[in-house]
């Protein structure tokens, strides 16, 4: 058997788990990055539009700052965000942003001067200072008060892991590519690192850690209809499920993204509608208006899709042969700025569609977009429940997007959480007490059991077909648990996930060979992945109300009174059919921005009873210090800086803002 | 659509497992019907699923972003997810890229070979000396020279310009059109401390730019549509200029 041991574990390539590697690394600790795939060819690279970082220097985002940050997070989460956790995210994506600049990211700069954009479908001239210019430029996304978007064209997430993923190879971390985990190994509670099938040889190794982090990207391939890659499939989301101690946190919230192409599922990014792009409907109509008079087609994902789906439940979609759309028009664009802000969507049109965006209108439909849920964490990074075991990105609940992230949110938090929990975990090695201490014996043992496991699947007489499982099981998610949600619908939903998952307890496969076999990766994954789909279905069919993302037709209002809680789901035993849920509330009376209306989305939802009381209370901290820097007034609330990593608790330089 | 209207592909898929003691490479014929929209993507999913579990290839984007999907398309390195089966015939030949290490059947080591070519180029931006202030506003830089350097980053390592290439067909350590775009790259970039002596220093040689022999098969097939020729021969030039001393 071979063991392989290093200081920390990363499991995923991608841009989180490249910065945690990073910030341990750098620290002084050894690291191995394990990757399905090289890491450049990460799900990271698919992110287009930009990242948010309230750097405030175009001329829309004067006056921006964390607070503002703060707030649209916050609103865009519908209030299942941790807010600790966004102000420590809020307070770093500056620092991120600039640390990449260093690292080489091309970010789009600041012309000054006039230059004409489109706003809510007009052309309008817009005067960039001088003192802004050559700093990094930012875009409009949906959800935020201010143009915050940093961006390099519509390639920001192929920029920054080709920054970042070079800056990894300078430190000569190595990468372990076309390696899988498929078990945590964990004793009495503390995680030791993994049992990893190496996809080349279909040898098994043990990787045995101080530390181990999960920073393997979304499950969006429990859906059939998602922009996420192939490989997003969440199967190390999945072992720290089955440890039955660490919690997956909120698995019920989904994000859809409102412009995936159709019928292909292909993200095109929020950037085209942030530059000023428009839905329209079968009779070219623009129809946001009439839904979200204030913030139009750009209100947050989650309110755009429920709108674009109820217009075409209206019979204003596009009828295909592949069924109804919408459109994206971005032809009042112009062909310059397509060419060149958008090239990656006029490449995706042009390759998949072959449309012209410069002239015709795109076919769009909502697709699986986010998963806002994951690996349960404290403010750390790590398991509160199994100890050395840290997530960051995606993969993470860390939580800072709660029932619904904003566009340019989530590529700010793989680099900002690697960051934080890349120095966390660099404490936690430093500690001498967090040696490495498990029996050879044990690891041994672990590693025999997951072995037994793959020779059963290869050698038994099972019937069924992996392949055809995980297609139903994606139906079943994309039909029946997707943007409208409805309890009778959600239980039958919930009863054939688990009738799938007891009968892929008898896959069979046709491919008996040894080594990379990807008929038996099919099969181990949809084991996995089903496990994940019933904590999204369970927990979306347990969840009464509606919040972010999560909507239930036949309890269509938030309700704060019940409901401002945090889904944490444990399998506990290998026979289960369910996970098991339990609740963990949010505490009002320590929120800086008490719950209330998000400023688009429904307007009447149900107050939590310390909720009046709290927003009290946070305006009369407001009204005494009416007139204090707002960085006393932020701290009289919530103070939060003593949760950040000593390094990374600075303020924030901007062009109004100096120090 | 059983309609009868879509075309009965013929997909002819070189197989071979190198790590399966005696397999020897061959073709094999995989029959499907086309369907509406359908790419290489579709196509080669549609046979591991329903047809040969054993068939290995790599996607992850599948949207011609990643660069995993690179192969040999009727003759012509191409990415496979983005190529529609209708500007295809109805016979369909589909090789690995050549050059790389093969893992099997359509499936080649671009990861490992990439990864040594980044540490001998030290193709990462090589920061002057001094801590970096994150608190503070950043360095400025020209809007387009960042579009300019923007414009050359955005290679996706897909491997098609090494596969193409006549020089590398010759020589092994040939660092490729890839290789020398990097530097192309990195020689723009003023946050680069690294002056024409350190590039001299790892592409001044036959394996680096003085290699290529200007076939440029490389700009032909490059799916981003780099301006590889133009990179190559700046480069060239630059390297000549510090050779000569």
């Amino acid at each position: 058997m071979k063991i392989v041991y290093t200081d920390v574990l990363v499991i995923g390539g991608g841009l989180a788990g490249l910065r945690v590697a990073i910030g341990a690394k750098r620290r002084g600790h050894d690291v191995v990055i394990l990757s399905l795939v090289p890491a450049k060819r990460s799900h990271s690279k698919a992110a287009q539009g930009g990242m948010q970082a309230s750097l405030g220097n175009v001329i829309k985002g004067q006056g921006d700052n964390e607070d503002v940050h703060f707030e649209d997070t916050v609103r865009g989460s519908d209030w299942g965000a941790d807010q600790e956790v966004v102000r420590m995210f809020v307070n770093t994506a500056p620092k991120a942003v600039r640390e990449l600049a260093a690292w080489g990211v091309p970010w789009s700069r600041v012309r000054p001067g006039d230059r004409e954009v489109i706003i809510n479908g007009q052309k309008v001239t817009i005067t960039e200072r001088e003192e802004a210019a050559g700093l990094i430029a930012q875009r409009d996304f949906g959800g935020t008060k201010k143009w915050r978007t940093c961006y390099v064209s519509d390639g920001t997430g192929h920029a920054m892991i080709t920054a970042v993923g070079d800056q990894a190879i300078a430190d000569r971390i190595p990468v372990h590519e076309r390696t899988e985990a498929i078990a945590l190994i964990h004793d009495a509670g503390r995680c030791y690192g993994a049992i990893v099938r190496d996809l080349v040889t279909g040898e098994l190794r043990a990787y045995v850690a101080k530390a181990t982090a999960i920073c393997s990207g979304g499950a969006g391939r429990l859906y059939r209809v998602t922009t996420n890659a192939v490989i997003c499939e969440g199967i190390p989301t999945a072992i720290a499920l089955e440890t039955g101690i660490a919690a997956l946190g909120n698995m019920e919230a989904i994000q859809f993204h409102p412009t995936g192409i159709f019928p292909a599922g292909i993200l095109v990014t929020e950037g085209c509608r942030g530059d000023g792009g428009l839905l329209k409907d079968a009779d070219g109509h623009r129809f946001m208006p009439d839904y979200e008079p204030e913030k139009k087609e750009l209100a947050s994902r989650d309110v755009v899709s429920r709108r674009m789906e109820e217009h075409i439940a209206k019979g204003k979609g596009v009828k295909s042969r592949f069924g109804e759309h919408l459109w994206l028009d971005i032809t009042l664009l112009g062909e310059k700025h397509i060419r060149n802000n958008l090239r990656e969507v006029y490449e995706i049109c042009h390759y998949f569609l072959g449309v012209d965006p410069v002239r015709e209108w795109i076919p769009v439909r909502p697709a699986q977009h986010y998963t806002m849920g994951g690996v349960r964490t404290d403010h750390t990074g790590e398991s509160p429940t199994l100890k050395g075991l840290f997530a960051a990105g995606e993969a993470a609940c860390w939580d800072m997007h709660g029932f619904n992230r904003l566009g340019g949110n989530s590529v700010a938090e793989t680099v900002v959480a690697g960051m934080i929990v890349g120095e966390f975990i660099a404490d936690f090695c430093d500690r001498a007490e967090n040696a490495v201490n498990i029996p050879t014996r044990l690891v041994q043992e672990i590693l025999a059991a997951e072995q037994a496991k793959l020779d059963a699947l290869v050698g038994g007489r099972g019937t069924e077909d992996a392949a055809a499982l995980k297609v139903r099981m994606q139906e079943i998610m994309t039909a029946k648990v997707g943007i409208f949600r409805d309890g009778p619908v959600l239980e039958q939903a919930v009863a054939e996930l688990e009738q799938l998952l007891v009968r892929s307890r008898n896959i069979g496969l046709r491919c008996k060979g040894g080594g990379a076999n990807p008929e038996l990766a099919t099969a181990y994954r949809v084991q996995k992945m089903l496990k994940l789909a019933l904590c999204v279905a369970y927990g979306a069919y347990t969840r009464t109300e509606s919040r972010g993302a999560h909507f239930r037709q036949d309890f269509p209002r938030r309700n704060d009174a019940e409901w401002l809680r945090r889904t944490l789901a444990t399998w506990k035993s290998g026979s289960d059919t369910l996970p098991t849920l339990a609740y963990e509330p949010l505490d009002v009376a320590r929120m800086e921005l008490p719950p209330g209306w998000r400023g688009y989305g429904a307007k009447d939802y149900i107050d939590h009873p310390a909720t009046a009381a709290r927003a009290a209370e946070v305006e009369a901290v407001r009204r005494r210090m009416a007139g204090a820097d707002r960085f006393a007034v932020q701290q009289a609330l919530m103070p939060f800086a003593h949760l950040l990593p000593a390094r990374l608790r600075g303020r924030n330089e901007r062009i109004d803002e100096r120090f | 659509m059983a309609n009868g209207t879509h075309r009965k592909l013929r997909l002819h898929v070189m197989r071979y497992n190198p790590r399966v003691p005696g397999d020897a490479p061959r073709l094999q014929t995989y029959e499907l019907e086309e369907a509406d929209g359908m790419t290489l993507f579709i196509a080669l999913t549609e046979i591991r699923e329903k047809q040969d579990p054993s068939l290995q290839f790599d996607f992850v984007c599948r949207a011609g972003i990643c660069g995993s999907c690179a192969m040999v398309i009727d003759g012509r390195p191409g990415l496979a997810c983005r190529t529609l089966t209708k500007n295809l015939g109805e016979e369909i030949t589909l090789a690995p890229l050549p050059f790389f290490e093969l893992i099997g059947d359509l499936s080649v080591n671009t990861g490992k070979w990439m990864r040594a070519m980044s540490e001998r180029l030290e193709a990462w931006v090589h920061m002057r000396a001094g801590e970096l202030d994150l608190t503070r506003i950043e360095e400025r830089m020209d809007p387009a020279l960042a579009e300019r350097i923007y414009e050359l980053d955005r290679c996706i390592e897909c491997g098609c310009c090494v596969a193409a290439c006549g020089t590398a067909r010759m020589r092994e350590d040939f660092v490729g059109a890839v290789g020398l775009n990097k530097i192309a790259r990195f020689r723009l970039d003023p946050r680069d401390a690294r002056t024409d002596a350190d590039y001299y220093e790892v592409v001044g040689d036959d394996a680096g730019v003085f290699g290529c022999m200007s076939l440029l098969a490389c700009h032909d097939v490059c799916p981003k549509n780099l301006p590889l020729a133009t990179q190559i021969a700046f480069v060239r030039r630059k390297m000549a200029r510090e050779g000569l001393g």
